[in-house]
């Protein structure tokens, strides 16, 4: 790829990474929403971040198949349930990195 | 100021690694360390730049990038509609620059914060241009020096997850919350075994955002009657 090319590929990535946050920002956040619709998208967040995480639990992401316990999950249950406790973001941040690294050391 | 730099740093922890491992990647691909730092400033989209890369290194076109590019980033739509309502009546000029922030892990503490209170929409920029500066930084400091950070280090490969994990229980505001996180997980899951692609994330979000907001429809007329 020479270097025009390279950079009509970064402009067309942009645009059509900026294009999806910026519009519905721009077009919805300068209008009341009708409640339906309010109530609706207080459910994204919960849904969208737990769609986000899962397939990283319960897969194997090279050959897309069905995994149970791999060690992100082993170490996501403790977490889980550390986040639920303590309700702390840092703390539970710390205490997974620390699960991982010391699975990561008994499995090898 | 310094709530957004303050509320960015677990962002900033995960994205050390994963940004180094970009650049690293982006430099076998024959990229320079001057290429990808254009490529985080312009396409601030982690997922999608590592397939962006991949592509390169296998020789695909520019519009399959742009329009797997597109495919894997129109989950931000979902994002930005449910921050709208947090950023109602903002000026237009600030919406736009905001909006180039706006990625999973800004959107999941951004959105946290919002709920919470004390925040506004100026922490919430600056906690986004934390992240980007870190990305930025991480990325070209692996493509210009390899990983200096030995695979695996401190378990960092797990610091967004965990984060992730610890979002998620802000979100449980009641048992319906609960069940639309199930939902979307075995939605996300199955989806993301059996249909190729990217998908996975947005169809399950919208499927269990839906079922939730039934689910709590049927809860508040039952409670009316």
């Amino acid at each position: 790829m020479n270097y025009p090319d390279y950079l009509y590929l970064l402009i067309g990535m942009g645009v059509v990474t900026y294009g999806p946050r910026m519009l519905p920002l721009v077009v919805l956040a300068n209008r009341k929403l009708p409640q339906g619709v309010i109530d609706w998208l207080n459910f994204i967040p919960v849904a969208i971040l737990s769609a986000l995480v899962a397939p990283g639990l319960f897969t194997e992401s090279t050959s897309r198949s069905f995994a149970l316990g791999r060690l992100e999950l082993l170490v996501a249950i403790p977490t889980l349930v550390f986040a639920l406790k303590t309700r702390s973001l840092g703390g539970t941040v710390v205490f997974g990195m620390f699960l991982y690294w010391l699975g990561g050391i008994l499995i090898t | 100021m310094r709530d957004g730099m303050v509320g960015a740093w677990p962002i900033c922890l995960g994205y050390v690694p994963i940004g180094m491992a970009l650049g690293v990647l982006a430099r076998q691909a024959g990229l320079t360390p001057f290429d990808i730092g254009l490529m985080s400033l312009l396409v601030f989209a982690g997922s999608a730049q590592f397939i962006c890369v991949a592509m390169i290194g296998e020789g695909a076109s520019a519009l399959s990038i742009i329009l797997t590019t597109f495919v894997i980033n129109f989950r931000h739509v979902l994002m930005s509609s449910s921050l709208a309502p947090h950023l109602y009546g903002v000026r237009r000029s600030f919406l736009a620059l905001f909006a180039y922030g706006v990625t999973d892990e800004s959107y999941a503490i951004n959105m946290t914060r919002f709920r919470q209170g004390g925040w506004d929409h100026w922490r919430a920029l600056v906690l986004h241009h934390s992240a980007n500066t870190t990305w930025f930084v991480a990325s070209v400091t692996g493509a210009l020096a390899g990983s200096l950070i030995p695979q695996g280090a401190f378990g960092l490969d797990f610091a967004l997850p965990a984060m992730f994990l610890a979002l998620l229980v802000y979100q449980f505001q009641n048992r319906i919350h609960i069940i639309t996180a199930l939902i979307a997980a075995v939605v996300s899951v199955t989806c993301y075994l059996t249909i190729p692609g990217d998908g996975f994330a947005v169809i399950a979000a919208i499927v269990a955002a839906t079922c939730g907001y039934l689910l709590q429809r049927r809860r508040d007329r039952g409670r009316g009657a």
